[in-house]
C-alpha cells in the first residue's frame, strides 16, 4: 500500500510517461522478425498504441497533480523556514538521479521541467498522438512494413516528448533532432519510391541548416548565461535589461539564432521548402509529425523562452515579420494546389506562421493556445484526407474527387467540423484561437500585421472550403472503376476522426492562456478585445467560404477563367514563388559548381595536390644527386667509415 | 694503482698494433675471407683494450663487455660466412670488388 502511492507520484510517473514509447520501440524494433511473421494479427500495432496511451494517462495523472506538487514543495520550504519564492511560477523539476554531463561548469541533469507548458504539451503530444496510432491500426493494416512503422511512430513519441519535456537546452535537443531523424524515416518509410527517398532527404538537409542556428545560438546561450538549465536561462534572461530595437546583445542574438533552429523545424520562411515534400510520408505521419506536434517544435522553444524574447524588440519583431510573412505566403500557395495533402502542408506552414505571429507580438500563450487547438482539427483534417485518399484508392490529387460525402457520410461529417474549426468559425476551436492571435496583434498596434493576419484569415476559409467542395461536393470526377472502389473507412479509423471532431469542436473553451500565463513571467497584458473583432473574424471567414461555395460550386467554370486573365500571378504560386527554383540554382551553381570549379579543380588539383607532388618532386632530386655516393665499392664504405671514425674521434680529443 | 698498473701501456701498445693490423688488412687486402679475419682481429684488439682497463681500474665492468663483445662477434662470424659461402657459390670468387650489385 505504500508503494503505490509512490509510484504515482510526480516524481517519477513523468518517467514512466517519457520511456513507456522508448521501451515500445525497443520490443518492436528488436524482435522485428518475430512480429512480421504473425501476419493476421496486429500485435505490434496494439503494442504501439498501448504504451502511447500508457504514456497519455501518465501525463494526465502528472498534469493534474502538478499543482499539488509544487504546494508540497512549497510547504516544505516552510518546514526548513525558508522564504516563499516570489515568483509565482513554480516549474517541478524531477531528477532521474544522474547527470548526463558534468564538466566545466556545464551540468546536464537527466531531469524533466514540469508546469503548465509541458502539460499541455505531453497532453498533445501524447493525447493526439494515441489517436493517430490508433487510425495507424486501420490505416497502414496492409503495409508490409507496419511493424517498422509503428516502431518509428513509437520511437518518434519518446523523442517530442523528452523535447517538450527536457529541463535543459541540451535534453530539448537531443529530442529535437530525434524528431528529426524520425521525421526523416517516416517520410521516406516508402523508401523504394524515390520522390519519398528523395522528399526524406530534403527534410533533413533543410533541418540541419537550420539546427546549426540552433547549436550556436546554444553555445553563445552558454557562454552569455553561462547555464542551459531552461528556467535559470530564462530567469537570467529576464533579470537582463531589455535590448531595443536594433542592438545586438547577448540576449538578441541567442533569440535569433534559435529562431532560425525554429524556422527550420516548424518550417517558417526561407526554411519552409521541406514540408509540402513532406507529405510523401504515410498519411497518419503526415498527420502526427508535421502537422499536430513535431512542426510546433519551434513555436514551443520560442514560447519557452518567452521571458528571453521578450527582452529583445529585434528578435519579436523579426519571428513576428516571419511568422506573418509565411502565413500570408503559404495561404495564397495552398489557393492553387490540387493536391489534396499539399493544401494541408500549406495550410500549416501558414497556421505555424499564425503561432509565431503570436509569439513575436508578446502573446506567447496564445500562440500556445492556437498550437493547441490546431493541433486538434489539424490532425483531424490529415486524417480525414487519409480517409479520403484510402477510400479513393492511393488517389491524392482533388481534381479526380468531388460528390465523396454520399458514399463516406462519417468522414465528410467530421471533415466538416475540422473545415469550420480551422475557418475560424465560432463556437469550434480555431475561431477563439485566432480571433485571440488577431486581438493580441491588434492590442500592440501592429496595424499591418492585423491587416495581414486578417487578410490570411480569409484566405484560410477560401481555401478549406475550396478543398472541402471539390472533394466532397459537386459531381464525381473520377473514373467509373474509382467509383465502383469508393469505400468508408472501418471503424479503427473513423473513431478517431470522430473523437478529433469533437476535440476540435470544443477545445477552444478551454482557458489555455490563462492557464499558461505564470509561466511566461511578463507583465499582464490587459486582455480588451475590442468587441467588433469577434464579428468581423466570423464575417471575413464566411466570406472566404461563401467566395469558394459562389466559385467552386455554382460557377465552377470561373476559377479557369481567373486562372488565365491573371495568368503572371498566377504563375507566381503554381512556382511557391521560386523558392524551390531558387535553391535548387543556388545548389546547382554555388554548391555543385563551386564545389568542382573552385574547390577541386581550383584548391584541390594546384594548391594540395600541388603541395603533394612538389614534395615528391624535391625528395626525388635530391635523392638523385645523393645516390651517387651508392658506389657499390665495399672498401669504398669502409674508408668512409674509417673518415668519419678519425674525424669523431679527432673532434672528441682535440675539442676540449 | 694496483698491482696491474705496469701492464696498461704495453697492453695498449698491443691492442694499438693489432687495430691497426686489422685496419691495414680490410683496406689492403681483396681476399674477403681475410678482410673478414682482419674485422676480427680489430675486435679482439678492444677485447685486449677493454681488459687491460679493467685490470688497471680494478673493476669488472671491462671484462664483462669482453663477453658481449665475444658474442656479437661469434653471431658474426656465423652470419658472415654464410654470407661469404652464398657469394662465393654466386660469383665462384672471393675478390671484394667483385660484390658490387648493391649501387644505383
Amino acid at each position: 500500500m505504500v508503494a503505490l502511492p509512490r509510484l504515482l507520484s510526480v516524481d517519477i510517473l513523468p518517467f514512466f510517461a517519457l520511456f513507456l514509447p522508448l521501451g515500445g520501440f525497443l520490443v518492436l524494433s528488436l524482435f522485428e522478425p518475430a512480429l512480421r511473421r504473425d501476419r493476421e494479427e496486429r500485435g505490434a500495432g496494439i503494442l504501439a498504441c498501448a504504451t502511447v496511451v500508457l504514456s497519455f494517462a501518465a501525463s494526465a495523472w502528472t498534469a493534474l497533480h502538478l499543482g499539488d506538487a509544487a504546494q508540497g514543495l512549497e510547504a516544505v520550504r516552510a518546514q526548513y523556514h525558508l522564504p516563499p519564492r516570489a515568483s509565482p511560477y513554480m516549474p517541478y523539476q524531477p531528477w532521474i538521479g544522474f547527470d548526463w554531463i558534468d564538466v566545466a561548469g556545464l551540468r546536464v541533469p537527466i531531469a524533466l521541467l514540469l508546469d503548465p507548458l509541458t502539460s499541455v504539451m505531453t497532453l498533445v503530444v501524447t493525447g493526439v498522438g494515441s489517436l493517430i496510432h490508433v487510425y495507424s491500426l486501420g490505416y497502414m493494416a496492409h503495409d508490409e512494413d507496419r511493424v517498422r512503422y509503428f516502431s518509428y511512430l513509437n520511437l518518434f513519441t519518446f523523442f517530442m516528448l523528452l523535447l517538450v519535456m527536457g529541463s535543459s537546452l541540451l535534453l530539448m535537443f537531443i529530442g529535437w533532432e530525434g524528431v528529426g531523424l524520425c521525421s526523416y524515416l517516416l517520410i521516406g518509410f516508402w523508401y523504394r519510391k524515390k520522390s519519398a527517398a528523395d522528399a526524406g532527404k530534403k527534410a533533413f538537409i533543410v533541418n540541419r541548416i537550420g539546427d546549426a542556428g540552433l547549436i550556436v545560438g546554444m553555445i553563445v546561450a552558454f557562454h552569455a548565461f553561462g547555464t542551459l538549465d531552461l528556467f535559470p536561462l530564462t530567469d537570467a534572461a529576464a533579470a537582463r535589461p531589455a535590448e531595443h530595437w536594433g542592438e545586438l546583445g547577448p540576449i538578441t542574438a541567442v533569440a535569433l539564432l534559435l529562431f532560425v533552429g525554429a524556422c527550420g523545424k516548424s518550417a517558417q520562411i526561407p526554411l519552409h521548402v521541406w514540408l509540402p515534400d513532406a507529405m510523401e510520408g504515410p498519411t497518419p505521419v503526415s498527420a502526427l509529425i508535421h502537422a499536430a506536434t513535431m512542426v510546433t517544435a519551434g513555436v514551443y522553444m520560442v514560447a519557452r523562452l518567452a521571458p528571453l524574447y521578450a527582452r529583445s524588440e529585434t528578435a519579436m519583431a523579426v519571428v513576428a515579420v516571419i511568422g506573418t510573412a509565411t502565413a500570408l505566403m503559404a495561404a495564397t500557395i495552398a489557393l492553387v494546389q490540387t493536391d489534396i495533402k499539399r493544401v494541408l502542408a500549406y495550410s500549416t506552414i501558414s497556421q505555424l506562421g499564425y503561432m509565431f505571429l503570436a509569439c513575436g507580438v508578446g502573446a506567447f500563450g496564445v500562440a500556445i493556445f492556437h498550437l493547441f487547438t490546431h493541433a486538434f482539427f489539424k490532425a483531424l483534417l490529415f486524417l480525414g484526407s487519409g480517409s479520403v485518399i484510402h477510400a479513393m484508392g492511393g488517389e491524392q490529387d482533388m481534381r479526380r474527387m468531388g460528390g465523396l460525402w454520399r458514399r463516406i457520410p462519417w468522414t465528410f461529417g467530421t471533415f466538416v467540423v475540422g473545415t469550420l474549426a480551422i475557418a475560424g468559425i465560432p463556437p469550434l476551436a480555431g475561431f477563439f484561437s485566432k480571433d485571440a492571435i488577431l486581438g493580441s496583434a491588434l492590442e500592440e498596434r501592429h496595424a499591418v500585421l492585423f491587416a495581414l493576419g486578417m487578410a490570411t484569415a480569409a484566405l484560410t476559409a477560401f481555401y478549406m472550403a475550396r478543398l472541402l467542395f471539390l472533394t466532397f461536393f459537386g459531381r464525381f470526377r473520377g473514373g467509373h472503376e474509382a467509383e465502383h472502389h469508393l469505400h468508408e473507412s472501418p471503424w479503427v479509423m473513423l473513431a478517431p476522426l470522430v473523437l478529433l471532431a469533437i476535440g476540435s469542436a470544443t477545445v477552444g473553451f478551454v482557458k489555455v492562456p490563462e492557464l499558461l500565463a505564470p509561466v511566461f513571467r511578463l507583465p499582464e497584458a490587459a486582455a480588451r478585445h475590442p468587441g467588433w473583432l469577434p464579428i468581423a473574424a466570423t464575417l471575413v471567414a464566411v466570406l472566404g467560404i461563401a467566395g469558394a461555395y459562389w466559385l467552386y460550386l455554382i460557377f465552377p467554370e470561373t476559377p479557369a477563367r481567373i486562372r488565365s486573365a491573371v495568368h503572371p500571378a498566377e504563375r507566381v504560386l503554381e512556382e511557391k514563388y521560386g523558392f524551390d527554383r531558387a535553391y535548387d540554382g543556388f545548389a546547382r551553381r554555388v554548391v555543385v559548381d563551386g564545389s568542382r570549379k573552385a574547390l577541386w579543380q581550383g584548391l584541390d588539383a594546384t594548391v594540395i595536390d600541388g603541395a603533394v607532388n612538389g614534395a615528391g618532386r624535391f625528395t626525388a632530386g635530391v635523392s638523385s644527386a645523393v645516390r651517387l655516393v651508392q658506389t657499390g665499392l665495399v672498401r669504398g664504405y669502409a674508408l668512409l667509415i674509417l673518415g668519419g671514425a678519425v674525424t669523431l674521434l679527432g673532434y672528441l680529443l682535440w675539442a676540449r | 694503482m694496483t698491482h696491474g698498473a705496469q701492464l696498461v701501456t704495453p697492453a695498449l701498445l698491443l691492442s694499438l698494433a693489432l687495430f691497426v693490423i686489422g685496419v691495414v688488412g680490410v683496406f689492403l687486402r681483396r681476399n674477403v675471407i681475410t678482410v673478414f679475419m682482419c674485422v676480427e682481429l680489430m675486435l679482439n684488439a678492444v677485447n685486449l683494450a677493454f681488459v687491460a682497463f679493467s685490470r688497471s681500474r680494478g673493476t669488472l665492468d671491462g671484462q664483462v663487455l669482453v663477453f658481449f663483445v665475444l658474442t656479437v662477434a661469434a653471431a658474426e662470424a656465423a652470419v658472415g660466412l654464410a654470407i661469404i659461402i652464398a657469394a662465393q657459390r654466386n660469383k665462384d670468387t672471393l675478390d671484394v670488388d667483385s660484390f658490387n650489385l648493391m649501387k644505383w
